[in-house]
Formats: structure tokens, sequence, C-alpha cells
């Protein structure tokens, strides 16, 4: 293993940071739909947007991700996990709402 | 006390059943019987069943994978037998019997042949291939083996105690439902294969770390070897489609045990979201199976005709490519599930693609062997007889990947023909290739070539005479998996096949007549070189079997054929100035443990005795944690000690015939090899 | 790379804690694994969302301030494993076994929230066997919270180990990678709230 490159070490701040962005992170969403702010649609590319922020709040500041300290093969790893979930959930949704739309 | 077990759970509804059980009862008591004989028990124990070298965790699957396949066969021709003397009769097998059989037929062969044999070719060769000690999870790979061994076992402990699934190896829901199937044979189908589901998991994480991180120096990712290559894509992709298989199985067996309704006909179930999750793993699985063994082809290939590997950079990006858009093909399992034509063509586009890397790595292949000097020893013959016959199973994939031809061969026996056109040149030639190829490499001395080639023939041939009329069956409209059938025109077709299956079970004798024979004259077919075909990787640069450690000193990688290079410029068994500690781990009993304890909770879980299942988790989870928790599992082989054993080594190879060391003069690439045959 | 017989011998300076570590990435990967089992575990979620057989649905099962409560108490504890990953750097080991600790009473809390919740709708008849949507429900909601006790035992055994084997190599290498593990089930948990809580309760 090389070790070329200088340790990321967390700190109690980038944990604080982490805290307070995913606590209005998620106030955001909930305060939508308790508060009925939104119509539905709207609402849920709301929810939706600030979901995939805060998980990228949560890789950045709790995981220690980022594109220069990570190794390589833990970055791949990740985006073709994520590339996978998006055409496994995807494919799914689209084969069986398409099959659910036929039959009904 | 004990669930729903009682003694009608004993086979006595038919003597064929009785018979298959005495068979596995006697079989078992036999082997150890033997090993009683032979004093062998602590030896067995402690030098290979507690063992955490990759070498012989290899070797384990490998005889795990070999058992299994006789078990599996023995299905294959009960049913060819059956299906050839049923015509307007019962044939001599009770339909729920029957269906068993087609059941666990698939679930053996995919699970607990194709798997184990490609684990192990992988645990045997990829370490040595990198140029690594071992594993980068040893005692989990340990694991896994014994997990594997779990499932199989569960499998074969079906015959005996209760019955198998009948529901095929696919397990669709509502048939698999326990309102259809209310009996412990889905039960023992879902948890043989959630257990060595984990296990496999596991082993494909041990793969992609180990390929990662454990590479010699020098080894770039692009002077990685083809067959390492195509072990960490197969292992990627079991990392990412195993858990689709791990969650259709435990949802089935959640509306099974608990009530609930996920694939239910009522209260809201969606039996099609099984088959969906299910072929997300079903499709990846295929390769899965298929990489390694092409990873295993082109290294025959490139050493069998004496020349380097034509496009190996296309041979990478095929090969990546493959593993990616294995992923995105699931639905043409179930085209004729009802999904609307945008559905159907999008994902039968997405199968013709696949068509195309492969068909270029089969050029590849043909044209590494233009213009070679090309030699037919027995791992050739069976990558040769592979290139042929998949290529017809290739273009009938093709033709099934049209959604409206699909809706006409769906569930008949072209399909099956299809499948097995792929899966028996495809994986098992490929892996009977490689265990042809490295078999000197694990044990010293070579195979006989001759029984190796009658092998070979018989396979060949009963592959051909029992797949072939399978494909016109198909278009005469049989359903596949049929117990006896009315119509007189199928019958001439099923009796070629049932003869075809005949000539290969006269290949899977001659398979083992091989191994006897081989084990007989080993004296004559030592490999004192370590490398008996004039190799080309590092795993051929060590000694046959190779020394525990694999490598006194990690070899330095400058070049894609490593050891041809290292060959070609002389320095290959150049002596180090002095050796160094090398620290090894220890053997450990956890992963046969757990892997008992795994049996046994599914055994429990199968029967519903809740205590047992209950306790064996608690077990499983404590061995874990003392496994976990180990600081000081490694022991030290001393430099002397090492120094002991490389000279050994030097000793043989100076016996070897055709190799000169570096000191006196250069070796000779490219001669024929004494005592083989050409 | 050999963890086990490189004990104590470095100091904090060297801990594994960045991920480069083979023993972390093989970890990593097993979490992408776990992640896919999650993902298909959502996916079905979504396919019977809608089936609940005359049965309840979410809008009436669902309590909003109930989930928010429960978020609070991951985020948090997933902030005071990184204050106890904090500690573990700088070499105080008390320090790593208190916020071990305090992250212990967090996650109870929530799973302790969470069987309450189970049970109350099992009582009122919504029990997983009502519906195609209820099994979805409790089977993802219920996987979540299964890994959740299992890393509180993770925890209770990284604060033994802590405890009796100190700060060493392969102490904190574990501690690393049981981080990993709490911080990935709080990402989980995000997609939870955002796909079964929040459009549950949403007018439709």
């Amino acid at each position: 293993m090389d070790n070329t490159h200088p340790q990321h070490v967390p700190t109690r701040s980038t944990y604080a940071t982490g805290l307070v962005l995913a606590v209005i992170l998620t106030a955001i969403p909930f305060a939508i739909v308790a508060f009925g702010l939104l119509p539905r649609l709207p609402a849920l590319i709301a929810i939706a947007v600030a979901a995939i922020i805060q998980v990228s709040v949560h890789l950045r500041y709790f995981l220690h991700l980022d594109f220069k300290h990570t190794p390589h093969e833990n970055l791949a790893a990740l985006f073709f996990a994520g590339f996978l979930i998006f055409i496994m959930v995807i494919g799914s949704i689209w084969i069986m709402f398409d099959l659910h739309d036929r039959m009904m | 006390m004990l669930g729903r077990l009682t003694i009608d759970a004993l086979p006595f509804y038919s003597w064929v059943a009785m018979g298959g059980a005495a068979v596995t009862v006697l079989g078992a008591l036999a082997v150890m019987a033997v090993i009683t004989w032979l004093g062998a028990w602590r030896y067995l124990w402690r030098e290979w069943l507690t063992s955490v070298d990759h070498k012989r965790i290899g070797i384990m699957y490998i005889v795990l994978a070999l058992v299994m396949l006789l078990r599996g066969f023995v299905d294959a021709i009960m049913m060819r037998a059956q299906q050839a003397v049923a015509l307007n009769s019962q044939g001599y097998l009770p339909a729920d019997h029957f269906d068993q059989i087609f059941s666990s037929h698939g679930t053996i062969m995919i699970f607990f042949v194709a798997m184990p044999f490609m684990s192990g070719l992988m645990n045997l060769i990829i370490p040595l291939q990198i140029g690594a000690r071992d594993v980068s999870f040893p005692y989990m790979n340990s694991l896994s083996l014994w997990l594997n061994a779990a499932g199989a076992a569960l499998v074969l402990v079906s015959l005996v105690i209760g019955k198998f699934s009948t529901a095929g190896w696919s397990a669709y829901p509502p048939y698999s439902g326990i309102e259809y199937s209310p009996g412990v044979g889905v039960d023992y189908w879902s948890f043989a294969v959630l257990i060595s589901g984990v296990g496999s998991t596991m082993t494909g994480i041990n793969f992609i770390a180990t390929i990662f991180k454990k590479r010699a120096p020098g080894m770039t990712l692009m002077r990685m070897p083809l067959f390492t290559w195509t072990v960490l894509t197969s292992s990627v992709l079991v990392v990412f489609a195993f858990p689709a298989l791990t969650v259709s199985a435990a949802l089935l067996e959640m509306d099974r045990m608990l009530g609930m309704h996920f694939f239910t006909n009522a209260d809201g179930g969606n039996m099609m979201m099984f088959a969906n999750l299910f072929w997300i793993w079903g499709h990846p699985e295929v390769y899965i199976l298929i990489l390694p063994a092409f990873g295993v082809f082109s290294h025959v290939v490139t050493t069998f005709s004496g020349k380097r590997l034509f496009g190996y950079t296309s041979l990478v990006y095929a090969t990546t490519a493959i593993g990616i858009l294995s992923f995105i093909v699931w639905l043409h399992h179930f085209f004729t599930m009802g999904s609307s034509a945008n559905v159907n063509a999008f994902f039968g586009i997405m199968t013709m693609i696949i068509a195309v890397p492969t068909g270029v790595k089969v050029f590849d292949w043909l044209f590494t062997m233009y213009r070679g000097r090309i030699e037919f020893h027995s791992p050739m013959l069976w990558t040769l007889g592979f290139m042929a016959t998949f290529v017809i199973g290739g273009m009938s994939g093709v033709l099934l990947a049209l959604p409206p031809v699909d809706y006409l061969m769906h569930n008949t026996t072209f399909l099956v023909a299809h499948f097995h056109n792929m899966i028996i040149p495809g994986v098992l030639f490929g892996y009977l290739a490689g265990y042809q190829f490295w078999f000197p490499k694990a044990f010293g001395f070579r195979l006989n070539e001759q029984w190796g080639k009658r092998s070979f023939w018989c396979w060949i041939i009963g592959f051909y005479l029992a797949f072939m009329p399978l494909y016109v069956l198909g278009l005469l409209g049989m359903p596949r998996r049929m117990e006896h059938y009315t119509i007189a025109e199928w019958q001439p077709h099923l009796i070629v096949a049932a003869v075809g299956a005949c000539v290969i079970l006269l290949g899977i004798l001659c398979l083992a007549v091989q191994l006897i024979v081989s084990i007989r004259q080993r004296d004559q077919a030592r490999d004192l070189s370590g490398d008996p075909w004039l190799g080309r990787t590092l795993e051929w640069s060590t000694s046959s079997p190779p020394p525990v450690y694999n490598f006194a000193i990690i070899p330095r990688v400058d070049e894609r054929d490593a050891f041809q290079e290292m060959k070609e410029n002389g320095i290959a068994y150049e002596r180090p100035d002095k050796y160094e500690d090398i620290y090894l781990p220890k053997n450990s009993p956890v992963g046969i443990i757990v892997g008992g304890f795994a049996f046994m909770f599914g055994f429990a879980m199968v029967w519903h005795i809740w205590w047992l299942a209950i306790a064996c988790a608690l077990v499983i989870v404590m061995a874990l944690m003392v496994l976990s928790s180990e600081d000081d599992n490694e022991y030290c082989l001393t430099a002397k000690e090492v120094e002991q054993i490389e000279n050994a080594r030097y000793r043989d190879l100076a016996k070897a015939p055709r190799i000169i060391l570096p000191e006196s003069e250069e070796i000779v690439p490219g001669a024929p090899i004494q005592g083989t045959v050409r | 790379m050999n963890a086990g017989h490189s004990t104590a011998s470095e100091g904090g300076a060297s801990l594994p804690i960045d991920g480069r570590d083979e023993k972390a990435f093989g970890f990593w990967v097993y979490l992408m694994s776990d992640a896919i089992i999650f993902a298909l575990l959502f996916a079905t979620y979504i396919v019977l969302v809608e089936n609940t057989a005359g049965g309840p649905g979410g809008k009436e099962l669902f309590s909003l301030s109930r989930v928010f409560t429960e978020t609070m108490l991951l985020l948090a504890s997933s902030a005071t494993f990184g204050m106890a990953t904090v500690a573990m750097v700088s070499g105080d080991r008390s320090g790593v076994v208190r916020w071990l600790l305090v992250t212990f009473i967090l996650g109870a809390a929530f799973v302790a929230m969470e069987l309450n919740e189970f049970a109350g709708m099992i009582a009122a008849g919504a029990g997983p066997d009502r519906s195609g949507f209820l099994s979805a429900f409790f089977v993802l909601v219920g996987t979540h919270g299964l890994h959740v006790s299992a890393g509180l035992i993770g925890i209770v055994f990284m604060c033994v180990q802590v405890v009796t084997k100190g700060l060493t190599v392969p102490v904190a290498s574990r501690l690393y990678r049981l981080g990993l593990f709490w911080h990935f089930l709080d990402i989980v948990w995000i997609a939870i709230f955002s796909v079964v809580y929040l459009p549950g309760v949403l007018d439709g």
C-alpha cells in the first residue's frame, strides 16, 4: 500500500458541520410534509432533492469521502454501486408498473 | 421439540427415493470408514479441514464440486431415462419425484457444482497468478468454503430426510408459496441457496480485495493475466448480484414462514416481483460462471499455441463490457410475463448487444491460434470443443433474444437446449480445461493425457447427442419438465438424448479413471520444474505444488506475460541472496465450525425446530466474534526454514528435464516436454 | 498490511482510518453489497406500496413526529460516533469509550422507538401479514432496525476491546470499520424517511 497521500484526519468540526447540515436537510422535507407547504409532486421532488443532498453531506462529513484522498477503488465501488442501484430500482419500477398498467 | 420433523420424513414413499437415500447415506458412511481405516482423521482435520491456505481451500472446493457433479448428473440421467420411456405411460418415476429431480438437478449444478468449481479455481490460482502469498482475508475464505459446503449438505440431506422442492431451480411463486407447496422442499431450496449465497458473496469480496490490494509490485491493472481480469469482473458481479438472490429467497421465506404477502396471489402480493428479483441475480450469475471460464480458455489458448494472447486489451474491455451489460438484460428471462413492446424491445436489444463482446473474444482466441504451434493437449481440446459448440449456443441465444421468437420458444426444450449449450461448453468445459491445465500445479504431477482425451471426446459427442435433439423437440413444441407425454413423434429424439446422457456418463467415468490412473502413475508424470506446459504467467514460476508461502521472494512484474518475460531474459530461476522471515495465517477451526452450525441452522429452519435454530445462530455469532477479535493469528516461517524448502526446490529444478538454471546456460522456451503426448 | 503482528508498536499517528487499509476496503465492498440489498427492498416497497388489500395505508399508520425524533436520534448518534473516532485519533481511550456509550444510548433509543412503533401497528391489526404493503414496510424498515441492532452489539463489543486491549492498530481498524457501518445505516435511514414515511403521509 502506498502512503504517499497525507492522511485525511477527521476533526470535531467536520462532524459538527455535518450534523448541522444534516439536521437542516431533514427539517426542510419534514416541514414541507407536516405543514403542507407544497402540492404533492413538487413536494416529492423537494424530498428527493433534500435526500440526495443529505446523502452527499453524509458521504463528505461522516464518511470523509472526497476526490483527493479517498482511494480510487473505493470511489469506483461506490459509483458502480450507485449505477447498479439506479439500474435495478428504476428497471424494476419500469418493468413492474408497465406490467401493472397492462394488467389493470 | 422437533418441529414438524417426524418419522414420516424418511423416504419410504418410493423405491427409487429410498435407493437414492440409501446411496447417499452409505456413500457418506463409506467415506468415513475409509478415513477411519486410514487413520487420517487427525491429519485431515489439521491439514485440510481447518486450513486457511488458499491452495488447499481451492482443492477442497473442487472436490466438493466434483462430488456434487456426480449427484447432479445422476439426476440428469434419471430424467433422460424417464422421458425416453414415458410415452403414454407413467415411466418409472412418480410425477412428484420427477419434479424433485429436475429441481435438484438445476439447483445442484448451478449452486453446488459450477459455483464451487469456480471458487476452487479462483482460490487455487489467483494468489499465485498475481504474485501474492494468500488472499486478503484467509479466514473469511475458509468461512466461505464451509458455508458453501453447508448449503450442499442441506440439498443432500433433503434426499434422506423429507423431500426436495418440486418448484424448479428458480422456485417461482405462487407455486413455491406455502399454499401450493406446503412441504419442506422449497424451504430446503431457499436455505441451501441463502447459506451458500452468503459464502459466495464473501468470496466475491475477498477476491476483489485480493486483486486490488495484493498484486505483486509492478503488476498494473493492464498487466494482470486474463484469468485475473475475468475473476475480478466475476467477483464484482457476485458482490452486486447476489444480494438480489438473497432478497428474493428471503422474501419468499417471509411469505412461507411468517404469512407475509410479497409474492402471494391474495392480499396485495405480486408474484411477478419474484421473477424480477430472481433474474436480477440470475442473469449476472450466468456471466459470473462463464467469465472465469473465458479466462481459463485465454490461458490455455495462448500456452498451447506458444504465442502471446492476441488482443489482450480488447479481451479486457470485452470482459468488463459483458460484466456491465449482464446487469441490463434480466427481463429476457420473462419476456412472456406480459410487458409492453417497449420494455421487451429494450431488453431484447440489450441482450443481442451482449453477443458483440462475446464475439470479440472468440475472434481473439482464433487469432491467437492463427499461425501458432498448436499442441493438442487435453486442456486445448476442451477449449476447441468449447469454441465450436459455444457459438451454436450463442446463436440460439440471439434467436431467443427476439421477443416474438421467445413467445414461441418459451418454456420449451429449445430453451433447455440453449442454456445447456451455453453452460456445458462455456462453463463446465472451461473448468475442466482449468482442472486439467492447473492440476500439475496443485499436486506436482500431470494428469494422464489419454484418459483426458477420451473423456473429452465422450463429453463432446455425448453433449451433441443429448442436446441437439432438444432443439428439435422444442421446435416440435415439447414443453420442458414433462414427466410423461402422449406424442409418439417426440420419443425417438428423447431416446437419442438419453443415449447422449449415457455417453456423457462415459466421459465422467473417464475423468474418474484418469484421476486414478494418474495417481498410480504419478512418479512417471512428476512435474519437477513447476512449469509443465511452458506457461507464461507467474503461477508457473513457483514449484508444483507451491510451498505454503507461494513465493519466497515476491516477484517484480514489468510485463504482461511476466514469467515468459523472465524466462526470455534468463532471470526466471534466479536465486535471491538471502531469504526473509515469512508471516502466514495459522489454521483455524472457526470456518468449519460456523459451516457446521450454519448447516444445522438451515436444517432447523426447514423443520421449524426453533430452539435449535436460535442456538445455532447464537453459536455462529459467538464464533464470528471470537474470530473477529483475534489479534495474533499469524505464525512465522523463519528465513532458515524458507531456505531449506527453497534448497529442495532447486534440487528438483536441477533434475527437471529441459530446465536449465540461469547460472549455466539459457532456457529453451518452446521445446516439447518429455513424456507428454503430442 | 499485517495488522495482526504490528500491534502497539506504532502510535496513534498511523492508525488505519482512511480507507486505504485492505480490511477497510473489503468492508467498504461489503457495504456496497448491503446497499444493493436495501435498494432491492426499496424497489419491492415501491412496487407494493399501493397494495394495501383493504387494510390501512401509510397515512393512517405513520406518525411524523415519531419519525422526526427517530431521525434526530440517528443523526446525533452518527455525530457522537464521529467524536469517538476523533478521540481515537488523539489516543484518548476513555474518550472513545465515553462517546461510544453515548452512541449506544442514542442507537438503543432509536431501536426502542421503532419496536414500539411496530408493536403498536401489530396490536392495531396492521402487522406484516395484513397486506403486501405492510409486508414490504416491515421487512424494509425492520432490516434497517436489525442492522442498527447489530451495530449496537458491535459497539458493546468494541467498548470491551478498547478497555481490555487499548487502542492498538487492530482495535482501531475494527472501530473504523464499525464507524463506516454506523454512518452507512444513517444514509439508509435518509432513504427510508424520504421514500417510506414522508410520501406516505403526504396528501395525495
